[in-house]
């Protein structure tokens, strides 16, 4: 066997970390990934349930097998941290992504984003007589391609949620 | 008291008496002075007041790891807190259990650019193991409590609790340490059978095997430490033992190859390189100690312990990693392998050979002359001196830690402190000061040189104050002497800024710190030099003058293979990967 632990090529993993809620938790994670040199490509955090004091952080990053397996290990060790799940490497799971998207315009070009949303099922959740705000929910790559189609026509702003994830099936955390 | 609720103050003794805590190494401030109040009022719990706040650390961790316990430091708010911050990172990279309070400014002026204010928590976090900050006095004996528990369970490491002024004042419920359950941090520590079985099973088929012994065998205990050495009679496999982890194995026993790595022996180093099972028991795979690791070992199945998790695959890839504390696991292969009635004298003939011709390379030789001192001589003269007594050596930093390395022989582990992962430069001084203070009636040396020296300096004061018996063993070659070797060998030879030569008078500067002094530069007064040095009472200070331009051997140089070691000046440093201008 090798030493070399870069034998392998990159992947997409997402974690599903469950952290106590408590103030600087979100900083040991983001501080961990930086001060480590992992990529962080999509991280959300909220709280989950204030009775039991926890939160759940998605995030989502990128390395060879050894740096996913380091990255789970370092999370670990972490004091306030209950749980990790690597999403990826422990089963199919389902990623959902919302983004707030602005369109200006009038005339064909508002009818036009009006037909795209339509087909990506995109819901209109504020207009005026020049523009809308669009809601999308789905995977990153639908939100990509609606917010790149809507860019000749009229994009002014976009806020992205960043993934939020669950194991498919019966099982919890 | 309040009914029976305490005020911060009185929480804060109260639950640092009932974690067993006998001493503080601390350095009061303005947030600090209600609970300095409390302080004065009792003597249950020994204050040291020391000269800087690094200082404070270092001498906590020299009382850990002298005596296994947790150290604590005490110090206020912004600069106070911020002069820990280097002690509390080299606590982090040394695995040594700390729990360092600090005062903060009052609660309601946090966030407001107060006086002597700085987000502690927030500079902290990535230099202690876990940190606080206490919101309300209710909360201070738990997260106190919680916090000792963080320290030395599992990887032990420093906790830092940042107490506002308001908390230390106010008054809240005392709890029990018993009361408290950390919530969630239950660090494995049992190793898991199955893969403990198929250790024994790959240890009993090496017919070239090596142990590598780490820190986290001293870490474990001195029970972890006899169960390593009752591992190596059982199997007669040969063990190298790590900076961190010198004494770990009696450097007296026959199996014991030295140290490993960039200044580690050429047999350590030639039966890593050539073993084919390698167990390595708490050590991290340093890069220290792997050198290049693309050529670290190459042909050796490798079985790693360890109570980190993140540890294992870290820098090196193995075949068997397991999860869990040394002591137990050593334990139960001692079993595994006695069950199997294993016989391997025979097999293990060859390899003993190969390594005889090794040892016989003399790897650690050195010439002295009737001129000047060298340093390695100065330090084997210190070792036979103290021959049989129970001696407790620190280190600063540099070419004198390496030589004390070498030379100075451990025959039992927590005697042996030095910043081995930071490398902190002013470790020496204020780490003796720690270990004497733990240890009173013991001999305590600390081996430094005059550029660490000059570093935590100030402890001088604190040593004399106290009038604990510290002798500082000072090799003074009026140079950055590292610096210098690696300027002659990677840098052709420009000595740049490292020259120390303008000259302080530490013999004056000594007894200015209320040390007797003695200076020695003749080769023949060393062994009357380091006698009066012992004999004297109270702190002594030993300044011996050591050859400006020699340079530690054996040497890997950053980048190389194991296999790629140099001897000596006279052997050219060759066969070196180019990677080794970009490491240091």
């Amino acid at each position: 066997m090798s030493n070399n632990l870069e034998i392998d090529g990159i992947n997409d993993h997402t974690f599903s970390v469950v952290v106590d809620n408590e103030s600087g938790v979100l900083h040991r994670v983001v501080g961990l990934f930086s001060g480590r040199g992992y990529n962080i490509d999509s991280l959300t955090v909220s709280e989950i349930d204030r009775d039991e004091g926890y939160s759940k952080i998605t995030i989502v990053t990128s390395g060879t097998a050894p740096v996913i397996a380091q990255i789970r290990a370092q999370l670990e060790r972490l004091v306030p941290v209950r749980k990790v799940s690597d999403l990826t490497r422990d089963g199919r799971s389902v990623q959902r992504e919302l983004a707030l998207i602005k369109v200006q315009g009038t005339g064909e070009k508002r009818i036009a984003a009006m037909e795209l949303a339509d087909k990506l099922n995109a819901q209109v959740v504020d207009s005026t007589a020049e523009s809308f705000v669009f809601e999308i929910v789905g995977s990153s790559d639908t939100l990509d391609r609606f917010i790149d189609e809507v860019k000749q026509l009229g994009l002014v702003d976009v806020s992205r949620t960043g993934i939020v994830a669950i194991a498919r099936g019966a099982e919890g955390m | 008291m309040v009914g029976n609720r305490l005020t911060g103050g009185e929480i804060i003794l109260r639950a640092l008496g009932d974690q067993d805590v006998d001493v503080l190494f601390g350095y009061p401030g303005g947030v600090t002075l209600p609970l300095y109040d409390k302080i004065f009022q009792q003597n249950k719990i020994r204050h040291i007041l020391v000269g800087h706040e690094q200082g404070g650390v270092h001498a906590a961790e020299g009382y850990a790891r002298s005596t296994g316990k947790t150290g604590v430091v005490l110090a206020t708010s912004g600069p106070g807190a911020t002069n820990t911050v280097t002690g509390l990172v080299d606590a982090m990279m040394d695995s040594i259990p700390l729990v360092c309070i600090t005062g903060q400014v009052v609660s309601s002026l946090i966030g407001n650019d107060a006086f002597q204010e700085a987000d502690t928590t927030g500079i902290t976090r990535a230099a202690t193991k876990h940190n606080y900050l206490v919101r309300s006095t209710d909360d201070l004996a738990r997260i106190i409590h919680e916090a000792f528990y963080v320290a030395k369970n599992g990887r032990p490491g420093p906790v830092l609790i940042d107490i506002p002024k308001d908390v230390i004042l106010d008054t809240g419920e005392y709890v029990v340490p018993e009361d408290v359950s950390p919530r969630n941090y239950k660090p494995k520590t049992e190793g898991d059978e199955d893969k403990i079985k198929e250790a024994v099973d790959l240890l009993a088929v090496a017919r070239k095997p090596i142990i590598y012994v780490g820190g986290g065998v001293i870490n474990s205990g001195p029970e972890a430490s006899k169960l390593v050495e009752k591992l190596v009679d059982l199997t007669g496999y040969p063990c190298t033992t790590t900076l961190m982890a010198l004494g770990a194995l009696p450097a007296s026993h026959p199996n014991f190859l030295g140290m490993p790595g960039m200044h580690g022996t050429y047999e350590a180093n030639m039966v890593m390189h050539e073993c084919d099972v390698m167990l390595n028991i708490g050590a991290r795979f340093d890069d220290r100690v792997t050198g290049k690791v693309d050529g670290f070992s190459p042909q050796s199945k490798k079985i790693h312990i360890d109570i980190d998790p993140s540890s294992i695959n870290k820098n090196v890839f193995v075949d068997i990693g397991i999860i869990g504390d040394a002591q137990g696991i050593v334990k139960k292969l001692i079993e595994g392998w006695s069950e199997k009635d294993i016989e391997k004298s025979s097999d293990l003939k060859p390899w003993w050979n190969k390594i005889k011709a090794w040892r016989e390379i003399n790897c650690l030789s050195y010439k002295q002359g009737d001129q000047v001192i060298k340093p390695q001589y100065a330090l084997e003269r210190l070792r036979e001196i103290v021959n049989g007594d129970d001696v407790y050596v620190t280190t600063d930093v540099g070419q004198h830690q390496m030589w004390a390395a070498q030379f100075l022989h451990f025959e039992e582990p927590n005697r042996w402190m030095t910043s081995g992962g930071l490398g902190t430069m002013g470790y020496g001084v204020p780490a003796a000061m720690g270990v004497q203070v733990a240890h009173p009636n013991s001999k305590v040396i600390c081996v430094t040189s005059e550029g660490s020296l000059m570093m935590n300096i100030q402890e001088m004061a604190t040593i004399s104050k106290y009038n604990l018996p510290v002798k500082i063993f000072n090799l003074n070659n009026k140079v950055l002497g590292m610096i210098r070797q690696w300027q002659e060998l990677f840098h052709g030879n420009n000595e740049s800024e490292c020259d120390l030569s303008s000259g302080v008078d530490f013999i004056a500067l000594a007894k200015a710190f209320g040390f007797k002094a003695i200076d020695i530069v003749d080769p023949a007064e060393v062994d009357s030099g380091i006698s009066q040095m012992l004999e004297i009472e109270g702190p002594v200070f030993l300044n011996i003058a050591v050859d400006r331009n020699e340079n530690v051997f054996p040497m890997i140089p950053a980048g190389a293979a194991h296999n790629e070691i140099v001897l000596g000046p006279n052997q050219s440093i060759q066969n070196v990967g180019a990677e080794n201008n970009v490491m240091a």
